[in-house]
């Protein structure tokens, strides 16, 4: 039961952000590269002032999946960088992002490589 | 008679727009987006059970191998041109996972690769991506240093 509930939170909540997106994509005609840096700079925001840490205390892991939660990563890892001084505080946002920044990178070019480009049509 | 076949006019052209204008359409984009979304989240969710469970990871490492493992996944759906048919289904709820950030890198390292492994694939993969990490590193810093001096002051 408890699993289902946190697939339930999990499902609602990721659910809530992209329809969020998707508000913005058909209110606004933003393009999606726009989308995902106003995402990262929310979250990472609302971190700032400790905020998004309620999202994620409810949802769960699911929060953090979202590319929100990759600002809200960056932030927090800044913060508790700051804890232990000046260069903690600058290197602790990239520390707790370097996992998956470094798999984007290293897999996003593996990728390319091996795949070609499909035709347009489907 | 000229203004009010004017408001006809008005009526039957606000009537026409609004027969056209994609209305159920964008309703049906805010739940595809929500359940696609909400689908990628869950799919985050069983990934880290199972690392839980089988690998018995925990804590910071247990998350960065789960979104590892996502941004592996997005990539290579990208790669194999799967991503784009979710990206045209369901818009924002493809966009907004970290899969979607995956995407973002792949696809246009993989569309300019006629120009080069360097110049083509290795400097077109940030076209998106790049700002990205332009914005997420500096506003960590920017974030970092605020609570440095704040811990300082206070």
């Amino acid at each position: 039961m408890e699993l289902f509930l946190t697939f339930l939170k999990a499902f609602a909540v990721g659910g809530a952000i992209c329809t969020i997106a998707q508000l913005l994509i058909n209110y606004t005609k933003i393009t999606s590269g726009k989308i995902l840096v106003t995402f990262l700079l929310a979250g990472a925001l609302l971190q700032a002032f400790g905020l998004y840490q309620y999202v994620v205390d409810f949802a769960g892991a699911a929060a953090t999946f979202p590319i929100s939660g990759f600002g809200y990563l960056l932030a927090k890892g800044a913060i508790e960088g700051a804890k232990e001084g000046l260069f903690g505080a600058i290197t602790g946002g990239i520390t707790a992002a370097g996992a998956g920044i470094t798999a984007a990178i290293t897999f996003g070019y593996l990728f390319a490589v091996i795949f070609k480009v499909r035709s347009k049509k489907n | 008679m000229q203004g009010n076949e004017n408001i006809n006019f008005n009526k039957n052209y606000i009537d026409y727009i609004s027969s056209i204008a994609p209305k159920t359409k964008e309703t049906r984009s805010l739940l595809r987006a929500f359940w696609v979304g909400g689908t990628i989240c869950c799919i985050g969710q069983f990934i880290r059970f199972a690392f839980e469970t089988w690998l018995g990871l925990s804590g910071d490492e247990l998350a960065a191998y789960v979104s590892v493992v996502l941004i592996f996944l997005g990539g290579l759906l990208t790669g194999l041109g799967v991503y784009d048919r979710i990206g045209k289904y369901a818009g924002g709820g493809s966009i907004v996972p970290i899969t979607g950030f995956a995407n973002s890198v792949v696809s246009p390292a993989m569309e300019f690769k006629s120009e080069g492994f360097i110049y083509g694939t290795a400097s077109k993969m940030f076209i998106i991506a790049g700002p990205i990490i332009v914005f997420g590193v500096a506003s960590s810093v920017l974030i970092g240093l605020s609570y440095y001096i704040y811990f300082l002051v206070v």
